[in-house]
């Protein structure tokens, strides 16, 4: 019986933050596609770059958060704290060094690390106090709490304006000036990188695995010698110094701090990327946080729905992919080698044209209803997908809601040959 | 005469008006193998907790090694060299084996909360994981996830973790619940090589585990022990008889 529960508390085999360890070269790997990535076509205008440099934010974000909900088992409501607070700090200082404070830009992601271990060692001393669904709590306290207080301190917080400062006006280091956003980009993936650097070995540490001892049985580790909310406020307040490193990169980036750098938007959207990436491992975070910083930017510019479009991502990465993108690369991974992966590939291909026609007629009213409820002044006429549509038109509607039906019907009778391609794959790739 | 290894003065545990443990009295000696029998019901888990802190008492003491520890928790008790097993199997389950093993020694060691090490790199760590590894027989196991691992394996496991850190004093609840009859034997085999030289404390149903393990039996009822001695004299007290084994199917 015993046997079965824990069982059920387990993760498929996978999903263990293991002792594997990407290697040197891997990191050497990832400073090599650093360096390239702004001078690779279509990334290397100010947009790309600019896109670069906030995935770069969002990534060192995520991964603090990751410390506390994929390997210490802590969910969090309130993480943005840590990065808005150390984003704060740091415009304080990038503010003292254009009056004069002779401190290189470079280093102000320093303060913002300090800011957030400080705040993170502040109210984690509360937070951490206890775990599960209470500890969640008290974070969105917290964090509502702060948010307040951003608006009552205007001395501190700058009030609804926020904070701005420059970033030129400074003394520049090794000719680094800050003058474009190819400089900005690179100051970022450095210290992006070492963030992440830093993160990995802080799981190494004993510390770290006692953090996953803690993550799957508290019980447990207390009885093994360790207190394990002494664990926990460890956990927290790394989580916050990488937070509020990332949000000293912000404050470099934008020159400007202002209340939303503390919001529970913030808090939430670091938590779906965390999960849509996969919590379960290292790099799960990093891509969650370029999937939505991308979706962010690009998504935003073509539909005011997007936020509708990220939620339903979201609920669909739960119920069909819950160890998140870096699940499914990994499993597929696993069965790429086989020679039953053609087959798998092509059943994916078969079910992606029904999908597609769903996904389609989903677009298609979300769209129409957007434009009538919330944006009538530009009229019923629109292009939706390549084609002329008319909101107005009872027709518009019902093709668009037979193209949701139909081919969600399509899609459901995909799903025995997808299936089945994939229980041939595993049961090939477990054979070799 | 020397310190008991574990020494327990009139120990009471009330759950609001309910007693459970009625003022509890023993004395086990260090390299005693100790066990505790009686009916379902008896206080023989709430006894456990109470020792290993994961319960205060009411009322009374609880010394290891002459040290007080009645209402310590469980961390600070561990530290001073006591580990326990627990009946239903608790375990790290996404972690492998080796990691489960390898978190129980790092305390006992010395890093403590250390967050400038790198674990991989601590090779007394990985000899003590890898040796309590093949003390309990788990070294072809050892990169499995512990939840995935079948009911025997979890239970040597859940035997592993409170053994690697090289305790003094160890409590095994119900060590063999749950097991075949082949797989009790082999357990009462690996217990009696890891407690080798230590002073152990179990529960247990099965009379035949107790009777091929312990050095002396405490019988619990109702939160009183209404005997401690050897396990030949056990076997013919009348008032054991009467409250215990004469009930009992056993």
């Amino acid at each position: 019986m015993s046997e079965s529960a824990v069982a059920a508390r387990a993760p498929p085999a996978a999903g263990a933050v293991s002792g594997r360890t990407p290697g040197a070269w891997l990191w050497l790997g990832a400073a090599g596609v650093l360096l390239v990535l702004p001078h690779v076509p279509g990334l290397d205008s100010d947009y790309g770059r600019s896109l670069l440099t906030q995935m770069g934010i969002a990534a060192v974000f995520a991964l603090s958060f990751n410390i506390l909900f994929g390997q210490t088992g802590l969910l969090s409501f309130g993480h943005a704290v840590y990065f808005g607070l150390g984003a704060y700090a740091a415009i304080h200082l990038m503010r003292a060094i254009n009056h004069g404070l002779p401190v290189p830009i470079v280093l102000v992601p320093l303060a913002g690390a300090a800011g957030g271990l400080l705040s993170g060692m502040l109210f984690g001393s509360v937070t951490t106090k206890k775990a599960g669904t209470i500890f969640a709590l008290i974070t969105l306290g917290v964090g509502e709490l702060v948010y307040a207080a951003t608006f009552m301190l205007p001395g501190i917080f700058g009030g609804e304006e926020g904070l701005t400062a420059s970033r030129t006006r400074a003394p520049p280091l090794f000719g680094l000036a800050f003058a474009s956003q190819l400089e900005v980009y690179y100051a970022t993936a450095l210290w992006s990188l070492a963030a992440a650097m830093l993160i990995h070995a802080f799981m190494r540490t004993p510390v770290g695995r006692i953090c996953n001892a803690v993550r799957d049985n508290p019980e447990r580790a207390e009885f093994v010698g360790y207190n394990t909310r002494r664990v926990r406020f460890i956990a927290f307040a790394a989580a916050g110094l990488f937070a509020g490193l990332a949000g000293g990169l912000s404050a470099i980036n934008y020159e400007i701090v202002a209340a939303d750098a503390v919001s529970a938007q913030r808090s939430g959207t670091v938590l779906i990327m965390a999960y849509i990436g996969g919590a379960a491992h290292f790099v799960g975070p990093v891509l969650g946080a370029i999937t939505i910083t991308w979706l962010q930017s690009s998504l935003s510019g073509y539909t005011s729905a997007w936020l509708l479009y990220l939620g339903l991502f979201f609920i669909v990465v739960n119920l069909y992919a819950p160890s998140g993108l870096a699940g499914l690369l990994l499993m597929h991974g696993r069965v790429a080698r086989t020679r039953a992966f053609g087959a798998l590939v092509g059943a994916y291909a078969v079910a992606l044209v029904p999908a597609a026609v769903m996904a389609a007629g989903a677009i298609a009213l979300i769209e129409m209803s957007y434009r009538v409820a919330t944006q009538p002044e530009l009229g019923t006429k629109m292009r939706l997908l390549w084609t002329a549509v008319d909101a107005a038109s009872a027709w518009s509607w019902t093709i668009a809601g037979l193209a949701l039906v139909a081919g969600f019907a399509a899609f459901r009778a995909t799903w025995p040959l997808v299936a089945g391609a994939w229980e041939r794959a595993n049961a090939e790739a477990a054979g070799q | 005469m020397t310190v008991p290894a574990l020494q327990l003065e009139r120990v009471e545990k009330r759950f609001g008006a309910t007693p459970v443990i009625r003022g509890i009295s023993l004395e086990i000696a260090a390299g005693e193998r100790h066990a505790i029998i009686g009916p379902n019901g008896a206080g023989k888990s709430t006894l456990f907790n109470l020792v290993s802190g994961a319960l205060s008492p009411t009322r009374g003491s609880i010394r290891l090694d002459g040290t007080e520890i009645a209402g310590a928790p469980p961390y600070r008790i561990n530290r001073l060299g006591l580990s326990r097993s627990f009946q239903v199997t608790n375990i790290f389950p996404r972690l492998s084996v080796f990691e489960n093993i390898r978190c129980s020694v790092l305390w006992s060691l010395g890093y403590g909360y250390s967050f400038w090490r790198d674990t991989e790199k601590l090779r007394d760590a990985r000899e003590h994981a890898e040796r309590a590894l093949e003390r309990i027989g788990m070294t072809a196991r050892r990169n499995t996830p512990a939840g995935v691992l079948t009911y025997a394996e979890q239970r040597a496991l859940e035997i592993g973790i409170t053994i690697a850190g090289d305790p003094r004093v160890i409590l095994l609840d119900e060590p063999t619940a749950g097991m075949s009859r082949g797989e009790a034997e082999h357990a009462v085999a690996l217990i009696r090589a890891v407690t080798d030289g230590r002073t152990l404390v179990m529960v247990e149903h099965d009379m035949s585990v107790v009777y091929g393990l312990a050095d002396r039996i405490s019988v619990l009822v109702y939160g009183e022990v209404i005997a401690t001695d050897v396990p030949a004299r056990i076997h013919d007290n009348a008032a054991v008889q009467a409250a215990y084994l004469g009930s009992a199917d056993a």
